[in-house]
């Protein structure tokens, strides 16, 4: 009876997320402040933190990161935006053939679908390099911008549309005073799915540039695989952290909850 | 359409087709040669519109005066919000033009056109506040700021939303966002406002306020309205001028009183308040004949014994307390209390089902007589004394037609695969409950109740219409099997 009552209460359902969550999020989030703060001797310092900004290869390497992250966001809204566009006219895609074909990629890991990105390169005799870095994250991620950007676009009222052409907007002028505008909390959205990612990431990296360029997420990975750098590694985790948290709190300040409606699926 | 006879076609308007009675001239004698062309603002010329191989308008010709307040009646679908629409220049005519002074603005894109539209569900921008909606217009023009400024607090304040210029849109009520969609379409000073049923989402309290400030408004500035409704109410109260349109066609084009008194037809009786109709034979000018029994009326003009339909306004019908002297004596068997008045139905001697709204209340179960003036009887030609359709004839004694194949006598004279009319009365139809028991499926599409029968039309899956008469009751939209006595198929070979 107990039993029975202590299921139906739904709150209780979430005891195993909260426990979850604690063990693989909470905890490990702990865990990356104590060493980052620590030495190796376990005892408490702020150096692991100062090297960062003080030691001139972490920090060329966080601005490398931010860089490429930025030129790989702003090549994906170019061509992540018309893409989202036309397969909101329903008219264009009946069926849905052309909305799974610009999907069908995020089915292929991440790593194969880098590999095969070399592959590619190798057989067009081209070279691998900062050039097939931002290709590869713009193939990686632009499914990630086009989605949030083709579900806003989608949900938006055609009335506005017409609304705006009866009121006397051209074309031009539907786009940049009405459509674009409302589009943004999609734009936003996409932004937060690839830029972000972007700045962390190593493997893909380290695959399309034969280990050459080296983004933020390598420097941290070979950090933390050391013992002897652990604690540095933990801290520049936490600085990652600290500057993604402050920009989506800053994006995501600036729409208020609009941002939910754009939102991946 | 399969024969004139078969459509919903306003005889007495569908010579002279697009002729739009203006409130101060007369009906009689007026035609568009007549009267002062250049008083026309809009003038609508037989306008058709597909959409794929469905017609949403038939044939529809409207003449617009500058300062008209025009009403656009009709039940949904029947094609009214696509004729605004292509006033708008959201959509395109398939066939016939579009006018405004008088220039052809067919092909003018809807930024062009020098109307603005009040969109059904606002279509205000949640982008931009209260001030920017309405300055939305002003600022694709480029007019200077201060300019802009004082106009959008000129129509803030004839909308009476003075001080709301910050406000977000999605903070105000259904009755204040009306009032900025209102506001943001006149601020442009359009030629002609096009309202897409504004008040449908307000409360019926907010509607009757809104209306009577939409028609001070219109009085004060002076621009033509041409407004889309379903409400006949709303319809009578605001308009100058009513078009009743059904199934892509205009039924009757006409003041509010000659609407409501002067009805051409069974449709435009029915849909616009309510009414008893009948079935009558003219017997001789001002004598009418209903329920079996004789009638003085008013109306003239029609064929010796010809038949016709009879309209009685619920509220023209006279009811007392049994009398053995008067010509009508019935039961009442319901009565609801409305209000003002009592509605209550009385089932005549002779078997008439009738709606009576009166003062005073009868209860159900008392016996009444009625008295009925000929003033108040409203006489309509028929439409159709019978069903007319297009047909094939597939052997001597099978038929196609309205999509299914019927039987009929054996055929002599006419070789297979003919083409044929074939005619058959209203009452030789017999409609089954489940389509496939019928030799051919049909949908209910339009009920009107004759006092002791119904007559249906039903509506085939080739879209063409056949009209029923039936005791039994049907509801709107049923799918029917559709059976045709034999013997009753009168076959003739189209020359």
């Amino acid at each position: 009876m107990n039993i029975q009552k202590f299921i139906a209460k739904r709150s209780n359902w979430t005891i195993l997320y909260a426990l979850f969550l604690a063990f693989f999020v909470v905890l490990p989030l702990i865990l990356i402040g104590i060493y980052a703060f620590r030495n190796t001797e376990g005892s408490f310092t702020l150096q692991n933190i100062t090297k960062f900004f003080t030691q001139s290869e972490a920090l060329n390497t966080f601005v490398y990161s931010v860089g490429i992250a930025l030129i790989t966001t702003v090549i994906c809204i170019l061509l992540g935006y018309p893409a989202a566009y036309i397969l909101s006219n329903s008219e264009l895609t009946k069926g849905g053939t052309l909305i799974l074909l610009f999907i069908l990629p995020m089915w292929i890991n991440v790593l194969m679908r880098s590999l095969a990105t070399v592959a590619l390169f190798d057989f067009l005799h081209l070279k691998l390099g900062e050039g097939a870095l931002i290709f590869g994250l713009c193939y990686d991620f632009l499914p990630f911008m086009i989605y949030p950007i083709y579900n806003t676009i989608r949900k938006i009222d055609k009335s506005y549309i017409e609304a705006a052409q009866d009121l006397g907007a051209t074309n031009m002028q539907v786009f940049t005073k009405v459509l674009w505008p409302l589009s943004v909390p999609g734009i936003i959205s996409g932004i937060m799915m690839v830029f972000l990612p972007t700045i962390s990431t190593f493997a893909i990296s380290e695959i399309l540039t034969l280990n050459n360029k080296r983004l933020f997420g390598s420097i941290i990975q070979d950090n933390i695989m050391m013992s002897d750098t652990m604690n540095y590694g933990a801290a520049l985790s936490l600085i990652m952290l600290a500057i993604i948290a402050i920009t989506s709190f800053a994006t995501g300040n600036q729409d208020d909850g609009e941002l939910n409606q754009g939102g991946l699926i | 359409m399969a024969d004139n006879i078969m459509s919903f076609s306003p005889k007495p308007l569908s010579d002279e087709g697009c002729i739009h009675r203006a409130p101060d001239i007369p009906v009689a004698g007026h035609t568009a040669e007549s009267s002062n062309e250049k008083a026309y603002i809009i003038e609508i010329d037989h306008l058709s519109k597909w959409f794929g191989d469905k017609q949403v308008l038939n044939d529809v010709s409207l003449f617009v005066r500058q300062g008209e307040f025009v009403t656009i009646l009709g039940p949904s679908g029947c094609g009214k919000t696509t004729l605004l629409r292509i006033l708008a220049g959201f959509n395109m005519p398939s066939e016939g033009c579009v006018r405004m002074n008088g220039n052809d603005i067919t092909d003018v894109p809807p930024f062009e056109r020098p109307m603005n539209t009040v969109f059904q569900r606002y279509a205000l921008f949640p982008h931009l506040n209260v001030y920017d909606n309405i300055a939305f217009g002003l600022k694709l023009k480029k007019e200077d700021e201060e300019s802009i400024d004082r106009q959008v607090r000129r129509v803030l304040k004839i909308v009476g939303l003075t001080d709301y210029e910050e406000r977000d849109v999605d903070s105000l009520s259904g009755g204040q966002q009306q009032r900025v969609a209102i506001a943001r379409a006149i601020i442009n000073k359009p030629q002609v406002l096009l309202l897409d049923e504004p008040l449908a989402a307000l409360d019926l309290k907010m509607r009757k306020d809104m209306q009577m400030e939409l028609k001070q408004m219109h009085k004060e500035l002076g621009i033509t309205f041409i407004y889309v409704t379903h409400d006949q109410e709303e319809a009578l109260t605001l308009s100058d001028t009513i078009v009743v349109m059904n199934k892509g066609r205009i039924q009757q084009i006409g003041r509010p009183t000659d609407i409501y008194n002067e009805p051409v037809n069974p449709f435009v009786a029915d849909f616009i308040g309510d009414s008893n109709i009948l079935n009558g034979i003219m017997v001789e000018d001002h004598k009418v004949q209903f329920m079996y029994q004789e009638f003085e009326c008013v109306d003239e003009g029609f064929q010796p014994n010809e038949h016709v339909d009879v309209v009685l306004r619920p509220e023209d019908i006279y009811i007392m307390a049994r009398n053995a002297n008067a010509m009508i004596s019935g039961r009442v068997t319901a009565c609801i209390f409305k209000g003002v008045h009592y509605e209550m139905t009385v089932v005549t001697d002779r078997g008439y089902e009738l709606i009576i709204q009166d003062y005073n209340m009868f209860e159900a179960g008392q016996e009444v007589s009625l008295i009925i003036k000929p003033n108040d009887i409203h006489v309509m030609h028929r439409e159709r004394l019978y069903n007319v359709i297009d047909g094939v004839l597939a052997d001597s004694t099978h038929i196609e037609m309205l999509g299914g194949t019927f039987e009929c006598e054996p055929q002599t004279g006419i070789e297979d695969g003919a083409d044929v009319k074939v005619r058959f009365g209203f009452d030789d139809v017999e409609l089954m409950d489940y389509s496939d028991e019928g030799d051919a499926v049909g949908t209910v599409s339009f009920i009107l109740y004759k006092g002791n029968h119904y007559h249906l039309t039903v509506t085939s899956e080739n879209g063409e219409d056949i009209f029923v008469n039936t005791s039994e009751v049907w509801d709107d939209g049923d799918m029917v099997g559709i059976k045709i006595l034999p013997q009753a198929l009168k076959i003739s070979k189209v020359e």
